[in-house]
């Protein structure tokens, strides 16, 4: 059981990190190993704001040789982004061994994200113009003070907190995962997908990588494989829902828009409110509510059901 | 039971051997045959208290409800309940309570007697287990909606997601509005309304009990056949939505019902105490 939650406001900006925080906070029940946010932001021109970690965090707790490797990591990646010719513009460290940067860059993004990723510990969890992905251990409200989301200001984001089940307790387990390579899309998900490893190894024939053992990856990578192919955002998620076996909800966020698919059995749980200038998901009401003081009117969306919404 | 057996035939139910609290569409302090505990609180449906439940726990305000029915309150309207889970389960008692606002999941669970309204929506396994009483909920529900009641009517006036009616072992289900895939499945006994359209599997593995769609199916379960309609249905379903004020769009007289096409061959409808006088 995990807990998923997602919000777009139409038209406007609003402080998205500290709904989301206050939203997943109130899902800590169906998840207390971990938590996640993909927030999106005003889009930046000509920039790309890169989230990643160099070390797991229970690895900060093994020694002090640590500490130093993960700054000659740190140091490597400052050096391999030089030499694909990229200028960073600004350096954030968000923990001792995650980090922020801002970039622009003309060249191949993939390239980018491969060479970075060849560094041993080091996993890119985001790249886009709007987009930053965080997740770490604890609840909403550890992850979010860790990272200072409370101030996020943006237009949309999706979160999840996990109960860890087919994979262990880290960062890379878990969600939301970025859809590598595309800029600005991730994924959260609920629930179990049964051809896991038939769609992971033609996922992998096609060249595309993963980070963890976790089936939530797959649909990442799958939406982004259906992108590459030249589907849009509703057109790949229409898709896995006839593609993908098992019981499963998910939502999907790109720069300017947000998509929920439910499996054919509808056996995972998602509620929606949705008014003339925001959308609200989550698996349960009490999520949607903690942003709402006052009554609103909420459903559960159908089985085999995939919607897609505009910022 | 001759009280029992007059009210069924006026119902339209004397083709099924129904009795005590399977028949029950709600109390009154006038009708004797009703079944109540023996610890059961005496209480004055006159006698009315509210309470906020803004910041209240689950186990807070069931706990609260609780000790106003010990204090005889027979009418209790619970505010802002906020869609919080577990809430007004396992009341054993006579009583109208009212939530206005919403409930999550397992709301109104495993109760056996109360009048319940909720004026908001529910969230998943609303009434599961529910053994007598009613439970009318104004907006929209959750999936697995009634899933194995044994008896009451629960009634909702918006749409229901899937599994509406899971495990059903007796009592009325009633929805205003459409429901999800696999409603009735593995149903056992009772009475299933809905006025818009269905889901697809609808009445997979059933094996008795009947459903009326006012809407379209989107396809049968496997053991889901087509029934007559007749006119004790038709009488029955204008009785019976008439109570709470529900039509279907397409009119009564155009409803379809559905009925279990394979019955298991050790399975019969009898209430596990009438089975026994019949053994």
């Amino acid at each position: 059981m995990c807990g998923i939650a997602g919000l777009i406001h139409r038209g406007k900006s609003s402080n998205v990190g500290s709904e989301m925080t206050s939203m997943l906070q109130s899902l800590k029940h169906r998840g207390p190993d971990s938590t996640g946010f993909a927030l999106y932001g005003a889009p930046t021109d000509n920039q790309y704001i890169m989230r990643f970690k160099l070390a797991e965090q229970e690895d900060m707790n093994r020694g002090f040789d640590i500490q130093q490797e993960v700054v000659a990591r740190q140091q490597e990646v400052d050096k391999r982004l030089e030499s694909m010719g990229v200028n960073v513009i600004n350096r954030e460290e968000a923990t001792a061994y995650s980090h922020r940067y801002t970039f622009s860059f003309g060249g191949d993004m993939k390239k980018l994200a491969d060479y970075v990723e060849d560094i041993e510990g080091a996993e890119i969890l985001s790249i886009g113009e709007g987009l930053e992905l965080i997740k770490d251990l604890g609840d909403a409200t550890v992850v979010s003070d860790q990272y200072s989301l409370s101030d996020f200001q943006g237009t949309h984001g999706i979160g999840h907190t996990r109960m860890a089940t087919e994979s262990d307790i880290d960062i890379r387990s878990a969600h939301p995962y970025w859809a590598y390579p595309f800029n600005d899309v991730s994924v959260v998900h609920n629930g179990q997908l049964t051809n896991y490893w038939t769609f992971r190894r033609e996922m992998e024939r096609h060249g595309h990588r993963f980070m963890s053992n976790c089936d939530s990856e797959l649909i990442a990578v799958y939406i982004a494989n259906r992108m590459e192919l030249g589907d849009d955002l509703e057109e790949a998620m229409t898709r896995s829902v006839e593609e993908l076996d098992g019981v499963f909800t998910y939502l999907v966020a790109t720069s300017d828009k947000l998509g929920m698919a439910k499996d054919v059995m509808a056996a995972k749980p998602m509620v929606l409110y949705e008014s003339d200038d925001f959308v609200g998901l989550a698996s349960e009401e009490v999520a949607i509510r903690s942003i709402f003081p006052n009554e609103i009117e909420t459903f559960d969306p159908y089985e085999g059901e995939v919607r897609v919404w505009q910022a | 039971m001759a009280g029992v057996e007059h009210k069924s035939h006026d119902m339209g139910l004397h083709t099924e051997q129904l009795s005590g609290r399977t028949q029950q569409r709600f109390f009154s302090a006038s009708e004797e045959e009703n079944f109540t505990y023996p610890w059961a609180n005496e209480v004055d449906f006159d006698k009315t208290a509210d309470f906020d439940a803004m910041d209240m726990d689950p186990t807070g305000i069931n706990l609260k409800i609780r000790e106003l029915l010990e204090q005889g309150y027979g009418t209790i309207t619970i505010k802002n309940p906020r869609a919080k889970h577990g809430v007004g389960v396992g009341v054993l008692n006579r009583a109208n309570i009212t939530f206005e606002g919403s409930l999550g999941y397992f709301g109104c669970g495993l109760i056996d007697g109360p009048n319940v309204r909720i004026t908001g929506r529910v969230g998943w396994s609303c009434a599961e287990n529910m053994m007598a009483g009613t439970v009318v909920i104004d907006k929209n529900a959750g999936s697995t909606f009634g899933a194995a009641i044994r008896g009451g009517d629960l009634v909702c006036r918006g749409d229901v997601g899937s599994r509406t009616g899971i495990d059903q072992k007796g009592g009325t289900i009633i929805v205003g509005g459409r429901t999800g895939a696999f409603s009735g499945f593995m149903m056992q006994r009772g009475r299933m309304v809905i006025c818009g359209d269905a889901g697809k599997n609808l009445g997979d593995s059933m094996y008795d009990g009947t459903i009326y769609v006012g809407g379209e199916v989107e396809d049968l379960g496997v053991d889901c056949v087509p029934g007559e309609m007749t006119d004790t249905d038709l009488k029955w379903l204008t009785a019976k939505l008439s109570m709470y004020d529900i039509a279907p769009a397409c009119g009564f007289e155009n409803m379809k019902k559905f009925v279990s096409g394979k019955q298991l061959w050790n399975y019969d409808n009898l209430e596990p105490s009438e089975k026994k006088l019949v053994l």
